[in-house]
């Protein structure tokens, strides 16, 4: 463990988004204290330009962009977070199962994971969210279902790779029930890799929740990051502030989990880089 | 001997390692020449930088960190260390060539064998070009490669793995170098082709006048094709020698103990009282069949028997081979018998129970009764757990207390001839034999009825690997194992084993008392397997 700390410490630039991430992370914790109320109460004239009475102006409501958006982190965050552990949990599974059974289960798991990845994912949520009503329960649904497979397809490889390995085959010649070994022996060590996966995966999932939001297909009631910027592209010319702070929160909110995620993976997989 | 035979001298070489290795040098104040016209051996174990200086010759390090840091490398009078880079690309593979261990990779799989010899010439002798095709032909026919014409024409893949080194061979040979420096080229390959490698390597190097740099572990190897010996030791020079006297009268006590390393061929003397035992297994019958590709696409299956008609039995206390080369099904034979894998048909009897047919939650609890030591160290022990946690595993999961299963990990550990305090550490914490003495604790923890052993020192140096049998023989006797010992190795099974079956094509082509079959084999196979242990007649003559 200390030995994985200190090749995280070495990498820089994952060092700055852990840092970043963390900022992001605090502020959308504190966000009931450093904006209480509602960020959808009408605080000033419409259309004012950042630093003028508001830190980053307000929108076409006269809504407060900073409340906006710091309110916003919560709902992006934790949408990101709660739909990435349901299709990590999802895939893992299926791919575990799938890769420890092989045959036909395999076979099985593997032509239903298919057939989500034939579906362009971004139309499939969309169309998700429009059958299900878009609330924030079918926003994070629809994530989880469409990014599930990547991580089913990896879990799968890895246990499949494992199963064939001489500990394995040690666990199973000492009697060993299937469930023990797959949660004692080669989960454990398919971890590094759903965890790099996975972290890859908030990013995205953040990214999908802002396109969604964008389109108009999130919780109305729901402050988010892609709420505020398609609110506000209709007046992008003339206030150009309210799509653009809201959107390099998401810019720099998804380089950090990005440049997190590439440091876990160069420390937890040091063998991958040559010394 | 006059100035003019050495070809190449290194002189006192120092190759650094970087700060965080286990030593400062991998190579250390080493001088060594050689000559026009002979094979030079250098034996050493893993880690002992015989490569490294192998490959510092063509200024081949394996990575920035590694450098030289004192010495020279005179080629014909020249220091290749102080060559300018474009010199040496000169000197590579045209003056000096080199084979490798692991043909497969060494060559490229997506061009042609024949592509890749011409590359070669295409290189370094441009004005050749025209005649390049006829030279490859020439050079392919020399090592002996059957219809030269179809071999130039084929990928690596298409042809074994002997061929393949032969090509390699040719490859080297083509500019017709002064210098072949070969780093294990035979370790890769099964016994009988090795033979005919190094007939090879032999011959070519008579013909052609060469000076060989032969590097390998094997001190059968050595015995059968060294002019000279040098020995190394991390990264010294240890011994050299012409071979005679370093194969006979060796002056170093290192040099002594790794010939005394090498198993003999001859078998040890049968063990008494085992003929009378009851019969611990008894399998009869074993079939399992591979089949690969041909499922969609209405292609043809390749099928491979792995096993056909396989019986044998262990009588209580018994040891018993099973030899063959690899593809002859001895590791899938081991792997049904235990269970690992199924088999198509087979009746496997372990005492009184029909082991073969028990049904998955049956099989569970009676698993403990069969169980196995793996190959390779580094895979077989999984790296999450402590040495502890996986001995006493077992045990727990068939209801034995924790507690209970603890104290016997501990006892076990100091069976296998390790510190108790060992159980609270990682196996990537120890040696590779060492992960074997970790690996038979856990396999005897669950008092086995029948241990599989599946080529459990294949992988080890030649001094740890004796160790290693050393301690098999002393528990095997202290606690009445029955033993079914996958091996390879002649000379292991030679000293472990109390009967042994030789496999080919998956079939049992000989089976009997290792001293009746060593004494006078009746299968050809069998003859032809023994002739081709290396070192053979000269150990022969010694003993």
């Amino acid at each position: 463990m200390r030995e994985f700390a200190r090749r995280f410490a070495r990498n820089r630039p994952a060092l700055a988004g852990l840092a970043i991430l963390l900022a992001v992370i605090a502020i959308a914790l504190l966000a009931p204290l450093l904006y209480p109320g509602s960020p959808f109460a009408l605080v000033a004239r419409p259309f004012q330009p950042p630093f003028e009475g508001y830190l980053f102006g307000t929108d076409q409501l006269g809504r407060d962009l900073t409340a906006e958006v710091v309110h916003g982190a919560r709902t992006s965050l934790a949408i990101g977070l709660l739909a990435t552990a349901i299709a990590v949990l999802v895939g893992a599974t299926m791919g575990g199962l799938a890769g420890y059974y092989g045959g036909r289960i395999d076979a099985l798991l593997m032509r239903f994971t298919e057939m989500f990845q034939t579906i362009p994912f971004f139309l499939f949520a969309i169309v998700l969210v429009t059958v299900l009503t878009p609330t924030i329960g079918s926003v994070i649904l629809a994530i989880s279902v469409v990014s599930w497979p990547p991580m089913a397809r990896l879990v799968r490889g890895e246990f499949l790779a494992m199963r064939g390995r001489e500990f394995v085959l040690a666990c199973v010649s000492m009697g060993m029930s299937d469930a023990r070994i797959i949660l004692r022996h080669i989960l454990p060590n398919a971890l590094s890799s759903i965890i790099v996966t996975g972290s890859l995966m908030v990013a995205t999932a953040i990214l999908i929740e802002s396109g969604l939001s964008f389109l108009g297909l999130s919780d109305p009631n729901t402050m988010s990051w892609g709420y505020v910027i398609g609110e506000g592209r209709t007046a992008l010319r003339s206030a150009w502030w309210v799509c653009t702070v809201p959107g390099i929160a998401i810019l720099v909110t998804v380089m950090a989990i990005n440049l997190v995620g590439e440091g876990l993976n160069d420390a937890l997989n040091p063998r991958l880089r040559s010394a | 001997m006059s100035e003019s035979d050495t070809v190449l001298a290194i002189e006192s070489l120092t190759v650094d390692l970087p700060s965080w290795a286990d030593r400062p040098h991998a190579v250390e104040d080493l001088t060594l020449d050689l000559r026009h016209n002979e094979i030079l051996c250098v034996v050493g174990e893993s880690g002992s930088g015989k490569s490294l200086m192998a490959r510092a010759i063509l200024g081949l390090f394996p990575s920035r960190h590694v450098r030289p840091s004192a010495g020279r490398i005179l080629y014909r009078g020249e220091d290749l260390l102080a060559a300018a880079p474009e010199h040496l690309r000169a000197v590579r593979g045209s003056r000096i060539a080199m084979i490798f261990q692991e043909p497969m990779t060494a060559l490229n799989p997506v061009l042609t064998l024949g592509r890749q010899i011409e590359e070669a010439i295409e290189v370094h002798q441009p004005s050749l070009r025209g005649a390049a095709r006829r030279r490859v032909l020439e050079m392919l026919s020399a090592v002996h490669l059957p219809e030269p014409e179809r071999i130039y024409g084929a990928y690596p893949h298409q042809i074994s793995g002997g061929q393949r080194q032969r090509a390699m061979i040719a490859m080297a040979l083509t500019l017709e170098p002064d210098v072949l420096i070969a780093d294990e080229p035979t370790t890769a390959l099964d016994v009988t082709t090795q033979a005919q490698i190094l007939a090879l390597i032999r011959e070519i190097q008579a013909t052609r006048r060469m000076a060989v740099l032969f590097i390998t572990h094997d001190f059968g190897v050595v015995a059968e094709i060294a002019d000279r010996i040098a020995v190394m030791q991390q990264g010294r020079l240890v011994e050299h020698g012409s071979a005679a006297e370093v194969l006979d009268a060796p002056r170093e006590p290192y040099t002594r103990s790794l010939l005394a390393a090498v198993p003999s061929i001859v078998p040890a003397p049968p063990r008494a009282a085992i003929v009378q035992a009851p019969v611990a297994m008894r399998v009869s019958g074993l079939e399992k069949t591979y089949r690969s590709g041909g499922v969609f696409l209405g292609g043809s299956a390749r099928v491979v028997h792995a096993a056909k008609g396989v019986a044998f039995e262990i009588r209580r206390g018994e040891t018993l081979g099973i030899v063959g080369e690899s593809g002859s099904g001895k590791s899938t034979v081991a792997r049904c018998v235990a269970r690992l894998v199924e088999p198509d048909a087979a009746e496997i009897r372990v005492g009184d129970t029909d082991f073969g047919r028990l049904s998955r939650r049956t099989l569970r609890e009676a698993r403990r009764r069969v169980q196995m030591v793996f190959q390779d160290p580094y895979g077989s022990l999984d790296p999450r757990h402590t040495v502890g946690n996986l001995i006493a595993e077992g045990p727990i999961v068939h209801g034995t207390a924790p507690s209970v299963a603890w104290e016997r990990a501990l006892e076990l550990l100091e069976l296998v001839g390790l510190d108790r305090r060992s159980a609270a550490r990682y196996p990537h914490e120890f040696s590779g034999g060492q992960r074997q003495r970790i690996g038979l604790a856990r396999a005897l923890a669950l008092d086995p009825e029948v241990l599989i052993a599946d080529e459990p020192v294949s992988a080890l140096d030649v001094s740890v690997q004796a160790q290693v049998l050393r301690l098999l023989a002393d528990v095997r006797e202290r606690l009445a194992l029955t033993v079914l010992f996958i091996t390879h190795d002649l000379r292991v099974a030679a000293q472990v084993c109390d009967s042994i079956a030789v496999m080919r094509r998956g079939e049992i082509v000989e089976y009997g008392l290792t001293q009746e079959v060593f004494a006078a084999p009746r299968h050809a196979y069998t003859r032809e397997l023994f002739a081709a242990v290396p070192g053979r007649e000269r150990r022969r003559a010694r003993t």
